[in-house]
């Protein structure tokens, strides 16, 4: 059995204070020494980081860290070629360059339980009939699969009977919507979908023609980033209060996630807070000196996880903006770190952000 | 046909593999089994022997071998 698995015993959001943060500050240090053995260009970074290459990091906020954009620039992954099983894909718009992870057999079985770890703690083991906000052809290319695809694969897993609502048009398919509907009319539902896509083409196209289907008895989990709803207007509460206001939805959970840390997700809770799973931890840093914020300031968010088996993903400082609210105390009942996200880095202190970090220091050594 | 032979049909169907190369080496990663086939390949079992797995059984079935272990839970014998 994978050390890691060891994670998955623990009932899911029950790490606690000092008890989690030695764990996974062991774990951590395990796996950068592991990552720097195994990656030349990883190797080189922490060299010039001056990072201890003992490697026995005593808390997690000692743990180096890279930006997620070198996954971006450069070739990164602590396994031969051969024993890669996929590439995970980020979906960047045209123009912008394309984030390539790649993925062992090892890695991608723990993501799956991760998630599963996760998932199930809020909508048990049964797995319910589902309702896909995307079209079929988004998990397609078998041998790299794009960020979005690897969402909805992931979280089918929790499903069963599932129904694409769109076309490769992103149409609704709303005639085999509501058939879907009422053949599960009995059951709870798990509908799934990215945050924008949800209100695009399923809120706002049920609504153009005049569908109030009661969905009182689904569970809604969406993902991907609030900036094309911001532009909108459309906050997280907007969101909600539609979703319940139409259709009767009560049960709606945002997460938080990145390509580069498939299966490390932060859910929303009930009291809308975003939350760090047993086997994974955010620190927010100031985006100039780096040196890690108190409780309450918004800054970067780094993101810490056990997962990344085949590259040197486990703690990743992103380009999202956060604050962290709480530690082991939110009114919902789950342990950990919760925290909100407020967007993204500016662009002028982002190209401070990595370029001055490790980018830089990588070009240098070629 | 016996449990065997429907298990090996549901996993030729889903993995689009020839029923000869099914067996208790076959696992999660090699051949056609990846994340997207699984999801073929789950709903396959499920149509062949008419159960419904849970979630932890899904995630569980990383190979042909641990795919038998898990449906003997579903009173499905070999």
């Amino acid at each position: 059995m994978n050390p890691a698995e060891q994670y998955f015993d623990f009932k899911q959001y029950t790490l606690a204070g000092s008890e989690k943060e030695k764990l996974l500050a062991k774990e951590l240090s395990g796996l950068t020494r592991f990552h720097f053995e195994n990656c030349t260009p990883y190797k080189n970074i922490l060299h010039n980081l001056k990072v201890n290459e003992e490697f026995d990091f005593s808390a997690v906020e000692e743990i180096p860290f890279i930006p997620v954009r070198l996954f971006k620039t450069q070739k990164i992954q602590s396994i031969p070629d051969g024993e890669v099983l996929k590439y995970l894909t980020s979906s960047g718009t045209t123009g912008q360059q394309v984030a390539r992870i790649a993925l062992n057999k090892e890695t991608s079985l723990l993501q799956v339980k991760a998630l599963a770890s996760i998932i199930t703690s809020y909508i048990g083991t049964k797995r319910l009939p589902m309702i896909i906000i995307d079209s079929e052809a988004t998990i397609k290319n078998k041998a790299s699969l794009s960020a979005r695809g690897a969402g909805l694969v992931g979280l089918s897993n929790f499903g069963r009977n599932h129904f694409f609502a769109l076309d490769e048009n992103m149409k609704l398919k709303a005639g085999e919507l509501m058939d879907f509907l009422n053949k599960y009319k009995e059951e709870t539902l798990l509908i799934f979908g990215f945050t924008f896509m949800v209100w695009q083409y399923f809120y706002k196209r049920l609504n153009e023609l005049n569908l109030k289907p009661d969905l009182g008895r689904a569970v809604l989990i969406h993902s991907g980033g609030w900036k094309k709803l911001e532009e909108q207007a459309v906050s997280n509460e907007a969101f909600k209060r539609g979703l319940l206001d139409n259709f009767n939805i009560k049960s709606v959970y945002n997460f938080y996630g990145m390509v580069e840390q498939v299966g490390s997700i932060f859910m929303e809770c009930e009291k809308e807070y975003l939350h760090t799973p047993n086997f994974a931890e955010i620190i927010i840093r100031d985006f100039n000196t780096w040196e890690i914020l108190p409780r309450g300031e918004t800054g970067v968010i780094q993101t810490l996880s056990i997962l990344p088996r085949s590259y040197p993903g486990h703690s990743l400082l992103t380009e999202d903006l956060g604050t962290i609210v709480g530690k082991d105390n939110c009114g919902c009942g789950r342990k950990g770190t919760y925290f909100l996200v407020s967007g993204r880095v500016p662009k002028a202190e982002l190209r401070g952000c990595s370029d001055t970090h490790a980018e830089s220091v990588m070009m240098k050594e070629g | 046909m016996t449990n065997l032979d429907k298990l090996i049909k549901a996993f030729s169907d889903a993995l689009e593999l020839e029923p000869e190369l099914i067996n208790d080496e076959l696992s999660y990663g090699t051949e056609s089994w990846d994340s997207i086939a699984h999801l073929a390949l789950v709903a396959s079992i499920e149509m062949e022997f008419d159960i419904m797995l849970s979630s932890e059984d899904v995630i569980d079935m990383s190979s042909f071998k641990k795919a038998k272990e898990i449906l003997t839970k579903y009173d499905v014998g070999f």
